[in-house]
């Protein structure tokens, strides 16, 4: 493995040939404590679901013990980066872990898209018609109903869909040209070039924030004025869950381009070393796909 | 393996590490977390054991003995997911983390700290799914999980705070298992030693990198489905309601999405240590590696196609039947690949019958049974008449009983040595084995037959003519629980083995073992490959 920065080797006087010593971290306290603050959130969310008043106590300090940890955790690991702990081998190591991360991500979508497409294909229509080759029906208003109005189900509240050619496109757009501003950014930082890096995280955080804005607006507008909850039918189930969990995610892209961007303008990352900055782009641009096949599926078709 | 460093990394200073509780909570060592895995999952097994010891009780007769029907479900909800979740899944991420390094040359697991944080997100979700029996006394809610392991709408969205207790517990288990998975995939891709190439790796290894992919294929889709679960409990969506136009059989075909691949990773890692122990106590090279790393790919690939034989009594459409009757049946395929590989090993070698061996072939023949009775299962027909009865109880637990506990006290035996530096007890090991074995068919066996008769699963009661079938079971479930003591002595023994004044094992414990494992002495230092082996071909 080719040896090619000079600043890391000086601060590994090498005894080790390149290649051959791996960075395994000393004993930390994080995982376990963080584990902690996983179980207290939990508990308190059973709690809170279940009207126990220590509900929202118990998860307010599980979340308060897991933002701490998380951010001294990665802290710490930017103070390793930035100290020459990592080589080419264990960036690799972080490259492959990122690339399973998101398949997981990507499966756990795939769960709320096979489930509308069960419910577009196989359940909605099997009530609508029963028994389809003796034109028997127990519902027989919903008969030549379409998706989505027929969404709400048999006995479900009455409702207006979402359109797709309004905020879902506009909102389309944004995702799409903050792919491209981070592209941009990437291609910035392979030029050395600080300041059009720079630009190009700002712009995509940017994107970011006003795609959540519109989502924000739409949901308001979806409970307000179109009767679409997530009560309304599977349709409303699976439209909340579906940009719900997608919002969600856009919500973390975001912080963690705020993450980079910070580490940007203190000067962290060269052109052959930012995982950081490769891993974030790959989550953004995951959940950019995830957004076509919402928009394609969910507002669209 | 001399090593020497002054490098700014103080992990070779063993003066910093803390010592007493402080060395397990904090620890990044992929043997120490190896070793919590492996403790907490014989816990667990008796924790889990205790609950269905309860329930044989109460089936030893017909009527209600010990317990009320809401309780009796509980306990085999919980049990299963126990065994499952905190027993056979960390068991077999324990034997990852102690085997993977050593076998593949690596210095320890890829990313370390996320290695003791998918251990210790274990405990809290232990405690989730057990704390609502505790509640219960109290007069919090009305006790654990009620419906059955597979928590089928619409009994789940109905069930009171159990059910919540059990999807954060799942949350958290999964969130584990994906960690555990990512790093076993890193750690194989990218830490193996100078000149493994992938055909080269270990089948262990190979076992485990599949479990791994079917992991992070598929407990994302369980969580998703435990989470619509939850939504509509909790926040009035329709996913499984009719009314709403959703489908309580939706839940299965998410459930089983994971579920059926899930037996498959409890099962891979312990086709991948078979095959090590089959041709070390048989003194010969393994037979067909290649054949059965292209079984574990294929079993793996079908396993993601075939859930539905798991509820072809729900309704689904013929040619939906024959689908997944056909596809089902096609994974005995690779499996028989499997079996006659093992068999090819043993053939014409040199054996010798220490315990890891005689689970070894425990093993093959009772697997080899719930094999079979899967294949009756498969079949449409017939499985209309066996669904939900004993015989599927019977079927599964010949695969996960003797086919994953045992396979995984064949490697426990096996590695113990290496583990400890200690040889454990041998004849305590063979006691342990001929009680497990024939108090595990005195069990099982009679279910099959109960369930050929008509019994169903999940009751607290049954009709007269079951009862010497049941009782019969129930003095073997005594025998097999209380027999996991002496594993438990054996290990404990074992650990300790300078006090007990048991034989130092040597650097290859056995005779016939081959792998890098067993070039390192027995225990193997802290660091286990601090200077990759090459294994190169010099000149290449
Ligand atoms: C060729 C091999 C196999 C075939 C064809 C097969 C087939 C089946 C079928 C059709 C069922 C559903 C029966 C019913 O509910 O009516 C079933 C249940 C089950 N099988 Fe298998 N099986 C095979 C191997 C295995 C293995 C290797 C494992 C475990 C490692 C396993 C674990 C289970 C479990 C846990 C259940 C029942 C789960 C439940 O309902 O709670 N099977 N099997
Ligand atoms: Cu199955």
């Amino acid at each position: 493995m080719a040896q090619t920065h000079a600043a890391i080797e000086t601060t590994h006087p090498s005894d080790h040939p390149p290649g051959t010593h791996y960075f395994v971290p000393q004993p930390s306290l994080y995982p376990f404590i963080l584990s902690g603050g996983m179980f207290l959130l939990a508990l308190g969310f059973i709690l809170f679901m279940n009207k126990f008043a220590a509900g929202s106590w118990i998860m307010l300090a599980g979340t308060g013990v897991i933002l701490t940890v998380v951010v001294r955790w990665f802290g710490r690991i930017i103070h390793e980066s930035q100290t020459g702990s990592y080589r080419e081998w264990e960036d690799k190591s972080f490259r492959y872990g990122m690339i399973w991360f998101i398949l997981s991500e990507v499966a756990f979508f795939a769960a709320f898209f096979g489930a509308l497409f069960y419910v577009r294909n196989i359940s909605v229509p099997d009530l609508l018609t029963m028994l389809p080759r003796h034109d028997f029906t127990l519902y027989p208003e919903y008969k030549d109903l379409l998706w989505p109005a027929s969404g709400g189900g048999p006995k479900g509240i009455a409702f207006t869909p979402m359109g797709a050619w309004g905020i879902p496109a506009i909102n389309t757009a944004l995702l799409l040209s903050s792919g491209a501003t981070i592209t941009w950014a990437h291609w910035a930082l392979l030029k050395n070039n600080r300041t059009q890096l720079n630009l190009g995280l700002f712009l995509t955080i940017a994107l970011g924030v006003v795609f959540l804005g519109f989502q924000g607006y739409e949901y308001y507008h979806a409970y307000t004025e179109l009767g679409l909850t997530m009560g309304a039918g599977v349709y409303g189930a699976t439209f909340f869950m579906l940009t719900g969990f997608h919002g969600f995610h856009v919500t973390l892209g975001t912080i963690m381009l705020m993450v980079i961007y910070g580490r940007c303008l203190k000067g962290h990352f060269t052109a052959n070393r930012h995982f950081a900055f490769e891993g974030v782009a790959w989550y953004w641009h995951f959940v950019d796909v995830v957004w076509l096949g919402l928009f394609i599926m969910v507002y669209w078709l | 393996m001399s090593h020497a460093t002054t490098a700014p990394h103080e992990t070779h200073h063993d003066a910093h590490y803390p010592g007493g509780i402080m060395r397990w909570l904090t620890t990044t060592n992929h043997k120490d977390i190896g070793s919590m895995y492996l403790t907490f999952a014989l816990i667990m097994f008796f924790v889990g054991g205790a609950m269905i010891l309860a329930v044989r009780a109460e089936l030893f007769q017909p009527g209600l003995q010990l317990m009320q029907p809401e309780f009796f479900n509980q306990l085999i909800g919980i049990h299963a997911l126990v065994m499952i979740f905190a027993a056979l899944m960390p068991a077999a991420t324990g034997f990852a983390n102690w085997q993977i390094p050593l076998m593949i040359g690596a210095p320890d697991m890829a990313l370390p700290r996320i290695n003791n944080w998918g251990f210790w997100l274990l405990p809290p979700a232990a405690i989730l799914l057990t704390l609502p029996f505790l509640l219960a006394v109290f007069g919090i809610g009305d006790g654990a999980l009620n419906t059955g392991w597979t928590m089928y709408a619409p009994l789940s969205v109905q069930g009171g705070i159990g059910v919540d207790f059990a999807i954060f517990s799942i949350h958290i288990l999964g969130i584990s298992s994906i960690l555990g998975s990512i790093n076993v995939i890193v750690t194989i891709f990218n830490l193996r030693a100078p000149g493994m190439t992938m055909m080269k790796l270990p089948i262990f290894c190979w076992g485990w990198l599949i479990t791994a992919f079917l992991l992070i294929a598929t407990i994302p889709v369980l969580a998703g489905a435990v989470t619509m679960l939850l939504t509509d409990r909790h926040f009035g969506t329709h996913f499984f309601n009719a009314a709403g136009g959703g489908d309580p059989i939706l839940f299965q075909h998410l459930f089983w999405f994971f579920g059926h691949p899930e037996v498959y990773i409890l099962l891979l890692p312990v086709w991948g240590l078979m095959p090590h122990v089959l041709a070390t106590f048989s003194r010969k090279p393994m037979y067909g590696y290649k054949a059965q790393v292209y079984s574990f790919i294929a079993i793996g690939l079908l396993s993601v196609v075939v859930w539905a034989h798991h509820f072809f009594t729900a309704g689904l459409p013929v040619p939906a039947l024959l689908y997944f009757m056909y596809s089902t049946m096609a994974i005995s395929l690779p499996l028989a690949v499997l079996f006659f590989c093992w068999i090819a090993t043993m053939w014409k070698g040199a054996m010798s019958f220490e315990t890891p061996m005689l689970f070894a072939q425990g093993f093959i023949i009772m697997f080899g049974v719930a094999g079979l009775t899967g294949l009756v299962l498969a079949d449409v027909a017939a499985d209309a008449q066996y669904h939900h009865s004993y015989f599927v109880i019977a079927h599964f637990h010949y695969a996960l009983f003797a086919g994953g506990i045992m396979g995984v006290m064949t490697g426990v035996y096996y590695w113990l040595p290496k583990w400890t530096g200690y040889m454990y007890d041998e004849k305590l090991g063979k006691l342990h084995f001929w009680l497990t074995v024939i108090s595990f068919n005195l069990t099982f066996m009679p279910q099959f037959f109960l369930g050929l008769a008509g019994m169903p699963r999940r009751i607290p009661d049954y009709a007269l003519q079951f009862t010497e079938f049941n009782a019969i079971s129930t003095v073997g479930a005594m025998i097999l629980g209380f027999s996991q003591l002496i594993f438990a002595w054996n290990i404990w023994k074992c650990a300790r083995g300078h006090a007990n004044g048991l034989a130092p094992a040597e650097g290859r414990a056995w005779e016939g073992a081959t792998g890098l494992e067993w070039e390192l002495s027995s225990p193997p230092p802290h660091h286990s490959w601090e200077v990759q082996p090459d294994l190169r071909q010099p000149g290449a």
